[in-house]
C-alpha cells in the first residue's frame, strides 16, 4: 500500500522537494541531478525539440506552403490572442452603442414593447480562439462531473457486491473499448429526438458534445472504484468488525477513505481521455470548441491555417497537462494518500 | 470455578482446492480473569486461527467459545485485537484513530469531552500524547503499535488478544513494549491472550504458557504454568535459576519433541495434507 511507500517522506523540506519533483514530473532522480534535473534538462529538451521542428518543417512543402516552424506558430499565437482582443473590443463597443439606443428610447418614451426588443438584441461576433477553450472546458467539466457522479456510486456497488459486479461487468467491458466516434451519432440522434424545448437552457451541441465526453469518462472511473472498494484490507476490515461498525459507518469511514486513491486514479484516468475525445468529437460534430476551431482552419486552408492549428494542437496538449495536474492537486488535498506519485 | 474465558474443544477445518484441511483439533483451554496466557509453537501451526476464532473473526467448525459462560459469535469490543501488522487507519491522525474506538464503544454512555479524555488518557498510557495530530505513516513501527495497544485498551475490553503484537519491532523497543504491556496490565489487570514466537517473551509475560503441536491438526501439546512473582524484572529474573528452568522447557519442546526435519513455513506443511472423505460431511 502506499502508506508504506518510503520514498517521499515528510522530512526535511516537503515543500521543495514537492515542487522540484513538480518541475521534473520526476522524484527517482532528484538526489543524483539537483537542480539540473530540476529546469535544466527539461529546459534542455524543449530546446533540442523546436531545434529539430524548426529545422525539419523548413523541409517539408505541403498544399498549403511550407510546414510552419515554431517562429510562425508562435507569431499566430499571438495574432489568434490579439484577434481576441479586437472581437472583445466590438463586443464592448456594440453594448455600449445599445446602452445609448435604450436611454434615447427611454427618453424618447417609446412603448416597453419597443424596449424590450432593443435589450433583447446580442452581439453576434465569430466565437474567437480563446472562446472556443471556453467551451471547450466547460463541456469536458460537464461531461467529467457527470460521469463521476455516476460512475461513483456504480463503481463502489460493484465493488461491495459481488453478484451486482457479475452483472455489471460484461457490459463494463463491452462498451469500456467503445470510441468515441462511435457514441457520436447515437448520442446526437438521441438528444435531437429526447431535448426537445422551446427554450433550450443549453445548446444540443453542448449536450451531444458533454454526453458523448461522459459515455467514455465513465469506464475508467468505475473499474478504479470497484477494485479500490473490493480491495480494502483484510486487517483494516477486521477492525471494523471487531468494533461493529455499522454498514453506513463501515462504508464512510472504512471502505470509501481506503478508496480515494484508487477513485481519484480513476478520475484522473477520466478526465485525460475525456479531453481526448472532446476534441475528437467537437471535430467530428462540428459542436464549437477547440475541435472545431481546428476543423475550421483546416478546411479554411489559408497560409496561416496550418501554425494556427499547431497553436490550436499545442493548446489542446498543455490543457490536458494542466487538467491532469489539477486532478493531482485535488487528490493531494483531498486524499490521506500524500505519496500519490506526480507523474 | 467456571471459567472466565473458555475455549472449549474447538477445531477448524478449512475448505481447500485439495479438499477438506483441518488445521486444529480439539483445542481446550480454560482462562481466568486477569490471567495472561501466551501461545507458543511453530509457524503456520495455528495460533492466529485459534485468537480469530476467540475474537469472533471466524466461525469453529467444532466446539465453541465461551466468554463469561456466554457462546462467542461474532467479533465484538469486548474482545479487542492488537493485529500483527498495527492495522491502523491510514488516513487517520494517531488520536482519531483512537477515538474512532472510543466513539464507537462509549458512544452512547460517555459525554463527548468525557470520550475525549478516555482518548487522551489511553494514549498517554502508552506514552503517545505527544504524537496525537500524526498519521500512521509519520511514526516509527513502535509507535504504531503503542497506538494499537492503545486502540485496544480504550475498548476497555474484557480479553486482549495480541496477535505477535511486537513481532515486527527491533529488539530494544520490543523490550521497552514488553515492559509497558506488563506494567498496564498489573495496573489494569487485562486478561491477554497473546501470540508470541519469542521464547524469552513467552516467559516474561506470561502466566502460562500453551505449547501447540505441528500442523496439521494442531492442539494444545503442552501447558507450562510459569510461577514467577510479579512485578518481574527482566534483569533479575537472567539470575534466577527457575526462570531458565521454564525457557528450556519451552525451547525443549519446540525444538526436540516438534521439530521436525521440514521447512518451517506459514504455508500448509509439505507433508500431505490430511483430506477428510467427503462423506464424513454429508
Ligand atoms: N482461510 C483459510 N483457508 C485455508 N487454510 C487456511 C486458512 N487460514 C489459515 N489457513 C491455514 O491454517 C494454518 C494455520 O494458519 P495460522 O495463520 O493460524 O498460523 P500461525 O500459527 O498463526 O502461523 P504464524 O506463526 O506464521 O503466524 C496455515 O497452514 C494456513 O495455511
Ligand atoms: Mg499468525
Amino acid at each position: 500500500m502506499a502508506a508504506t511507500n518510503l520514498t517521499t517522506k515528510t522530512f526535511a523540506l516537503p515543500w521543495l522537494a514537492r515542487a522540484l519533483d513538480w518541475l521534473s514530473g520526476s522524484g527517482i532522480d532528484r538526489i543524483a541531478g539537483g537542480l539540473a534535473h530540476a529546469l535544466l534538462l527539461p529546459l534542455l529538451g524543449i530546446g533540442i525539440f523546436l531545434l529539430l521542428w524548426s529545422a525539419g518543417a523548413a523541409q517539408v512543402q505541403t498544399s498549403l506552403g511550407q510546414l510552419p516552424g515554431p517562429a510562425q506558430v508562435w507569431e499566430q499565437g499571438q495574432r489568434l490572442w490579439a484577434e481576441h482582443r479586437a472581437e472583445r473590443g466590438r463586443e464592448a463597443a456594440f453594448s455600449e452603442r445599445l446602452d445609448e439606443r435604450y436611454e434615447k428610447a427611454v427618453a424618447a418614451g417609446r412603448s416597453a414593447e419597443d424596449l424590450a426588443k432593443i435589450r433583447a438584441r446580442r452581439y453576434t461576433g465569430n466565437p474567437t480562439f480563446v472562446d472556443q477553450i471556453w467551451t471547450s472546458l466547460i463541456t469536458v467539466a460537464t461531461g467529467f462531473l457527470l460521469a463521476s457522479i455516476i460512475a461513483i456510486p456504480i463503481g463502489i456497488v460493484c465493488g461491495m457486491n459481488a453478484a451486482f459486479y457479475a452483472a455489471m461487468n460484461p457490459l463494463i467491458q463491452i462498451f469500456k473499448p467503445v470510441s468515441p466516434l462511435a457514441w457520436l451519432p447515437l448520442v446526437t440522434l438521441i438528444v435531437s429526438a429526447l431535448y426537445v424545448t422551446d427554450d433550450p437552457l443549453v445548446s444540443k451541441s453542448f449536450l451531444t458534445s458533454a454526453i458523448t465526453v461522459t459515455l467514455c469518462c465513465l469506464w475508467p472511473t468505475i473499474i478504479n472504484t470497484t477494485v479500490g472498494v473490493a480491495t480494502v484490507d483484510k486487517d483494516l476490515m477486521n477492525v471494523s468488525r471487531v468494533l461493529r461498525l455499522g454498514w453506513f459507518k463501515q462504508t464512510v469511514k472504512i471502505i470509501l477513505p481506503s478508496a480515494m486513491p484508487m477513485i481519484f486514479t480513476g478520475m484522473r484516468l477520466s478526465l485525460g481521455i475525456g479531453w481526448m475525445v472532446l476534441i475528437a468529437a467537437e471535430m467530428l460534430a462540428q459542436n464549437p470548441g477547440l475541435g472545431k476551431f481546428v476543423w475550421d482552419e483546416f478546411q479554411n486552408g489559408s497560409s496561416n491555417s496550418l501554425a494556427r492549428i499547431m497553436v490550436a494542437v499545442l493548446v489542446i496538449g498543455f490543457i490536458g497537462f494542466l487538467l491532469d495536474r489539477g486532478m493531482l492537486m485535488l487528490q493531494r488535498r483531498f486524499s490521506w494518500d500524500k505519496d500519490a506519485i506526480l507523474r | 470455578m467456571q471459567s472466565f474465558l473458555k475455549i472449549d474443544h474447538v477445531g477448524i477445518t478449512f475448505d481447500t482446492p485439495k479438499g477438506k484441511l483441518e488445521i486444529l483439533k480439539d483445542i481446550k483451554l480454560d482462562i481466568a480473569q486477569g490471567e495472561v496466557v501466551s501461545l507458543i509453537g511453530h509457524s503456520g501451526c495455528g495460533k492466529s486461527t485459534v485468537l480469530n476464532i476467540v475474537a469472533g473473526l471466524l466461525r469453529a467448525s467444532e466446539g465453541g467459545v465461551l466468554l463469561e459462560e456466554r457462546e462467542v459469535t461474532e467479533p465484538g469490543p469486548d474482545r479487542a485485537v492488537v493485529f500483527q501488522q498495527h492495522s491502523l487507519l491510514p488516513w487517520l491522525t494517531v488520536y482519531d484513530n483512537v477515538r474512532l474506538a472510543v466513539d464507537q464503544v462509549f458512544g452512547r454512555t460517555k459525554t463527548r469531552k468525557e470520550r475525549d479524555e478516555w482518548t487522551r488518557h489511553n494514549l498517554a498510557l502508552v506514552h503517545m500524547e505527544h504524537a496525537l495530530e500524526r498519521r500512521p505513516h509519520e511514526i516509527s513501527g513502535g509507535m504504531k503499535q503503542r497506538v494499537g495497544i492503545a486502540r485496544a485498551l480504550a475498548m476497555e475490553p474484557k480479553v486482549l488478544l495480541m496477535d505477535e503484537p511486537f513481532g515486527a519491532l527491533d529488539s530494544l523497543t520490543r523490550t521497552h513494549m514488553q515492559d509497558s504491556l506488563m506494567e498496564i496490565q498489573a495496573r489494569l489487570n487485562n486478561t491477554v491472550v497473546l501470540i508470541t514466537h519469542d521464547v524469552d517473551e513467552a516467559v516474561l509475560l506470561s502466566d502460562r504458557i500453551v505449547m501447540m503441536t505441528n500442523g496439521p491438526s494442531a492442539t494444545i501439546g503442552q501447558v507450562l504454568d510459569v510461577d514467577l512473582l510479579r512485578p518481574r524484572d527482566r534483569l533479575a529474573l537472567a539470575e534466577e535459576p527457575t526462570y531458565h528452568h521454564y525457557r528450556a522447557e519451552v525451547v525443549k519442546f519446540l525444538h526436540e519433541r516438534h521439530d521436525k526435519p521440514r521447512l518451517v513455513s506459514s504455508n500448509p506443511p509439505q507433508q500431505e495434507p490430511r483430506a477428510l472423505p467427503l462423506a464424513a460431511n454429508g
